[in-house]
């Protein structure tokens, strides 16, 4: 597959070859496009099975275009490895689209270790996006920890929806200075004997930190989910949510954990779940109004995944 | 004979009457309304009609263009063209307003959608790619419910408290459209608690613990509006 058919499988705005977005082009364990902008510094160094990035935003800087990151494997079999560091100078604003795109997979094991710093006072806003092979043996192991300094604010949306998932491991945890926001998005469908495990933390450290961890989980035939969610809050009037839902049909089998720690009697954290079938007054709705049950299903799971 | 038959229908939930025998016609193409106090019963028949989960195992029988539709699911009875607005309507996360009401639409162009909002007095240009979810008042999602109904197009339609939530201005528009449902032949079934509702409709019934005490012209029905209901042992008089 080209990079051109990769790109297309991603969906890929046109605006990713345009010269003012840096991007940067990965297949397997090679750079294959990049493109940076002022501000900017991108440096990959090519390792045993995966690259190592390094990205740097400047301080004050506001990159306009979102940076758009293609990490693919296009084998049928391989292991792609990508260490990122990604600092984020203070006042800065930047966005990233990153894809994932393993359309031939059989077996292919997909390894993100990231570190991600947030400048005082930057907006940094990452959305990855997967989209895998219908043949279910991927396994995907994305882990994570970021640092918001005081006043950053920094939301991250991981969408899984296309494609069989095989089998994912999320592992991410920020941690939250003064004043600082966080968001951390999870949105996944699974099939087939895909197995999803989300874990996500935030620990609101800093004093009116807030923090928002939100799964949506669909899962059909035999899929399993454990969804791990944990939020801490320790500075004074820190403020956190923790919403999951999980829609299960079939034979899938899904649990959710939420943790939810104060240790300050000024902060405040609510969590919300639900699991289990559709709801039934959304599907009755939709039943009378000529949908049949499994299309009505359809409509209401792929809002959840919106 | 009636479009719609309800024959001697009784309902119990978790080993209370719900509903008490209850026999009522309602004539094609006719605006019909059902009143009563709370707790009446009248929004357990309009999920009777419906065939709602929880609400098919009764006695009695529901008789539509003389055949029962007792048996069949509530989506098999909404492709007989019958369905209901909630008193409070589901919201659905990440759907939008125009996947919402395309969903229920017989035609479903971009055209149909913008059309019917402007029917129920909401500007397309704002709603259309609003989520139907929590961040809609619930006069709004009122609203969007009842344009999904208009797109239907459907033959029978139960309102459930058309009016709950609505402001006054909006509540015009939806009476003129409760006329253009009409206009197309439906017949509208409105369950209400208010005088300028019950107007709309040109006959009405009056349900009372579980059962219909009186019917005929609005006059006659709205003496129950006026402070006093007809002389029953209910539980829950009004005042
Ligand atoms: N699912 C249910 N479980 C238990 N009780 C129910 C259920 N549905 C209805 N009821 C009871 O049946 C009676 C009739 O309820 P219903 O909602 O039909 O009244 P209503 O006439 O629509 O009242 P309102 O004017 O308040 O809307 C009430 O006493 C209610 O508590
Ligand atoms: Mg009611």
């Amino acid at each position: 597959m080209s990079v051109e058919e990769l790109v297309k499988a991603a969906n890929i705005y046109p605006e990713m070859h345009d010269k003012d977005t840096a991007r940067l082009v990965i297949n397997k364990d090679k750079v294959i496009d990049t493109n940076v902008v002022t501000g900017l510094t991108v440096n990959t160094v090519e390792i045993k099975d995966g690259v190592d990035i390094n990205i740097v935003l400047k301080e004050n800087v506001t990159i306009e275009k979102p940076v758009h990151l293609c990490f693919g494997v296009t084998h049928r079999e391989a292991i792609q490895k990508i260490i990122m560091n990604i600092n984020i100078g203070q006042n800065s604003i930047v966005s990233i689209f990153a894809h994932c795109i393993f359309p031939n997979a059989v077996d292919v094991k997909h390894v993100m270790d990231g570190k991600i710093k947030v400048g005082r006072g930057a907006k940094y806003s990452y959305f990855e996006r997967h989209i895998h092979s219908e043949e279910g043996g991927i396994t995907v192991i994305p882990k994570a920890r970021i640092i918001l300094e005081d006043y950053a604010k920094f939301k991250t949306e991981f969408e899984l929806i296309k494609g069989r998932v095989g089998s994912i491991d999320i592992d991410y945890e920020t941690t939250c200075g003064n004043h600082s926001v966080m968001e951390m998005i999870t949105r996944i469908s699974g099939r087939g004997d895909d197995i999803v495990n989300v874990k996500e933390a935030g620990i609101l450290v800093g004093e009116k930190a807030k923090g928002v961890l939100t799964s949506r989980i669909a899962l059909r035939q035999n899929a399993r989910a454990q969804v791990y969610n944990k939020l801490v809050a320790m500075g004074d009037y820190a403020r956190g949510h923790v919403d999951c839902q999980e829609i299960i049909q079939g034979n899938a089998v899904a649990s959710a954990i939420p943790i939810v720690e104060v240790r300050n009697p000024k902060a405040h954290i609510t969590h919300e779940a639900s699991i289990g079938s559709v709801d039934s007054k959304q599907l009755q709705t939709l039943m009378a109004r000529r949908l049949s049950e499994t299309e009505a299903v359809e409509l209401i799971v792929a809002g959840l995944l919106k | 004979m009636g479009i719609l038959e309800v024959k001697n229908l009784s309902l119990s939930i978790n080993g209370s009457k719900i509903l008490n025998g209850l026999s009522v016609s309602f004539q094609e193409g006719h605006i019909h309304a059902v009143v009563g106090p709370n707790g009446a019963g009248k929004t357990t028949l309009g999920y009777t009609i419906m065939g709602l989960e929880g609400y098919r195992d009764f006695t009695g029988d529901i008789i539509y263009k003389g055949k029962s539709i007792k048996n069949l699911s509530v989506y098999e009875r909404a492709r007989k063209n019958i369905t209901l607005a909630w008193q409070e309507p589901a919201r659905f996360e990440g759907l939008t307003v125009e996947d919402f009401i395309k969903s229920s639409a017989k035609n479903k162009s971009r055209e149909t959608v913008t059309d019917v909002l402007e029917k129920v007095g909401m500007s397309p240009g704002e709603y259309i790619n609003r989520a139907v979810d929590k961040g809609l008042s619930g006069g709004e999602r009122k609203r969007i419910e009842f344009a999904s109904i208009l797109v239907m197009e459907p033959e029978l339609v139960i309102l459930d408290e058309p009016d709950s939530g609505i402001d006054v201005a909006s509540l015009n528009n939806m009476f003129k459209a409760i006329k253009f449902l009409k206009s197309n032949g439906t017949t509208v079934i409105l369950i209400t608690h208010s005088l300028a509702v019950l107007k709309q409709a040109e006959d009405a019934f009056l349900l009372c613990h579980g059962d219909i005490i009186q019917s005929g012209s609005i006059d006659k029905v709205s003496v129950y509006f006026k402070g006093k209901c007809i002389p029953c042992d209910h539980k829950n008089l009004p005042e």
